[in-house]
């Protein structure tokens, strides 16, 4: 998480893309990729154009960004991995039976790494407090952004606290897995009415700093010429990737060439 | 629980934002009214403790195993229903932006069927009713355990059935309930126990910050039977809509079908097939390996819509050209990377 709001402070042409205009491409990138159907394999393939480049001109460490995709692969592994167990018809693909379930499979994967890594990236380009502005500007009623920068500011706090905590209690109760049963209800209630009393504090200190119930984004420079290239062209290629397979053509112009 | 981007149709997650949005808007002018804007700083800090306190191992006596807190009925019972499930939503949106749980499109699924249930059906049909008469122990243990069970499983169920609207996946209905429902029966008991033992603390620590939550009228003067009526109107109505979706096209709302072996496109009237096939035919030693294939399986392809026939002449274009889009993605992206990195270096 950390690592997210440092490279959203970069600055690169991404980066300076209307965060708004970011968000609707990122829409409008996974309505397409999730509309393909179940089969499609290859005509998925172009999109990874999108992640590709942004990661490029963002001028974003791929390493460590991967590798918080990677951890969230194990969830759809579960659910896609089923896929196989019920569909068990067979297809031909380039002389090689496969039973569809893996065709689905795939097909799902793929899906879920181009849609994970775009919402992540989304966030890595633009950072919160940019986030929170375009979603006032899509009208977002201003309780439900506030209350979601702060969820999102005292996330880190209230880990480090739960973390010590659990350190604390790991260290008094060797070889124990987890919490025990009688203490759930002290452990997570004693952080529980912390939290409450957190609140009051930040509470009364907004009201000493003149909150009023308003919340400003600081400035947002208007759409620029550039923003709305910038979507048109990205949802001008998706939309073209969608309607031609790009590969099956490359493909064929290719083994047509080389016979 | 969270449902991915990758598992839903463009429909179905709309559908779901749609009826989201509209939940979220009313519990927004719900707290509006109330004009307690002091629940702001409340509702923020409680979104952050569910994150926090997700990473606690409650460890299941008698298992071995440990279970996690999901945290949707704790908010509803601390917050009230509408605090409640913004702050569900809140959590929801960091966790499919930061960690990619649950997605962008999939996040109405995902608040409907995390948020909705817990603070707009089990808690006030459930825990409101057993804790009428006024809290104990064993009420907020009952209470508890009973919405965090009902919760879990209209939750799973919708899972269930907004996968299969979907069309994402195979598994057959039957399969999937009896998959989904048993595991949220384990969850859901972790579920209430945890709860419980939360909710038991804070009444002996505190009890006024739960008779706080506990006066706020879940409905306000709304009756039970508004309430039954419109819960009823909006089920037809989505219903509806999504039946409308599922028959404008057998196949989902997929906008066309041949994609695997990508012909059905390619035989459209457009410069692109024509410039191609001349070219390929001009290069080509066996001209007719490919498009004739493709026009093959565009008949065989409308016969059968679900899976159209693959054959081995477009699944060789399909792997060469899959291969060499691949390349010509990695090797972008690596050629910008090396002038800016010649860039800061001549400028440095």
């Amino acid at each position: 998480m950390r690592l997210l709001d440092d490279l959203a402070r970069k600055e690169t042409f991404i980066h300076r893309i209307h965060p708004l205009i970011k968000l609707l491409t990122t829409v409008v990138y996974l309505t397409v990729v999730v509309s393909f159907e179940r089969y499609e394999i290859i005509g998925l393939l172009p999109f990874i154009f999108y992640p590709i480049l942004i990661f490029a001109f963002a001028e974003l460490p791929v390493a460590p960004i991967l590798k918080m995709i990677l951890l969230i692969e194990p969830f759809i592994i579960g659910i896609g991995i089923l896929n196989p167990l019920f569909d068990h018809s067979k297809v031909l693909f380039g002389g090689i039976a496969i039973s569809k379930g893996w065709v689905t499979f795939l097909s799902i994967l793929i899906k879920c790494s181009l849609t994970v890594t775009a919402s992540i990236l989304l966030i890595a380009t633009t950072g919160m407090d940019r986030f929170a502005a375009a979603l006032r500007m899509l009208k977002i009623p201003k309780i439900f952004v506030l209350q979601l920068l702060l969820t999102y500011r005292y996330i880190s706090v209230l880990i480090e606290e739960v973390s010590r905590m659990i350190r604390a209690y790991s260290l008094r109760a060797l070889g124990q897995k987890g919490l025990k049963w009688s203490a759930w209800g002290s452990f997570a209630g004693q952080i529980l009415l912390r939290t409450f009393e957190r609140a009051e504090r930040v509470y009364q200190a907004m009201n000493l700093r003149g909150f009023t119930g308003e919340y400003y984004t600081g400035d947002i420079a208007k759409l620029s010429f550039q923003d709305l290239a910038y979507f048109a062209g990205w949802s001008l290629f998706f939309i073209i990737a969608r309607i031609y397979n790009i590969p099956i053509l490359i493909g064929s112009l290719f083994t047509g060439v080389m016979r | 629980m969270h449902m991915a981007d990758a598992l839903i149709s463009p429909a179905v997650g709309g559908t779901m934002l749609a009826t989201t949005a509209g939940v979220a808007a009313y519990s927004i002018k719900k707290l509006q009214n109330e004009l307690d804007e002091k629940k702001i700083p409340l509702m923020g800090v409680m979104g952050a403790f569910v994150f926090a306190a997700q990473m606690i191992n409650f460890s299941i006596p008698g298992t071995g195993s440990s279970g996690h807190l999901g945290g949707g009925m704790l908010l509803a019972i601390l917050l009230g229903p509408y605090a409640g499930f913004l702050t569900m939503a809140s959590i929801l949106l960091i966790q499919a932006l930061f960690f990619g749980d649950g997605g962008l499109l999939a996040y109405g699924c995902n608040v409907f069927n995390l948020g909705f249930y817990t603070c707009f059906i089990a808690y006030p049909f459930i825990y409101k009713w057993i804790t009428r008469k006024g809290v104990t122990s064993k009420r907020i243990f009952a209470g508890s355990m009973a919405s965090a069970l009902v919760a879990l499983q209209l939750g799973a169920f919708s899972v269930v059935l907004e996968t299969l609207l979907s069309r994402k996946t195979e598994l057959p209905f039957e399969k999937f309930v009896l998959l989904m429902q048993p595991i949220h029966l384990a969850i859901g008991i972790v579920e209430g126990l945890v709860t419980a033992a939360i909710i038991t603390f804070v009444w002996r620590a505190r009890p006024d910050i739960l008779e706080k939550a506990a006066n706020e009228e879940a409905f306000g003067n709304i009756s039970m039977k508004k309430v039954l009526t419109a819960l009823s109107i909006a089920v037809v109505v989505v219903g509806g809509l999504f039946s409308w979706f599922a028959s404008a096209n057998p196949d989902g709302l997929e906008w066309s079908i041949e994609k695997t072996a990508g012909t059905a496109e390619l035989e459209a009237p457009d410069g692109i097939h024509e410039t191609l096939s001349e070219i390929q035919s001009k290069t080509a030693l066996l001209p007719d390996y490919d498009f004739k294939a493709s026009e093959n399986e565009k008949t065989a392809g409308q016969a059968e819509n679900a899976w159209p026939a693959v054959n081995a002449g477009t699944s060789v274009s399909g792997i060469v050209g899959g291969a060499l889009t691949l390349a010509l993605a990695v090797f972008t992206g690596w050629g910008i990377m090396l002038i800016k990195r010649k860039k800061i270096k001549t400028t440095a």
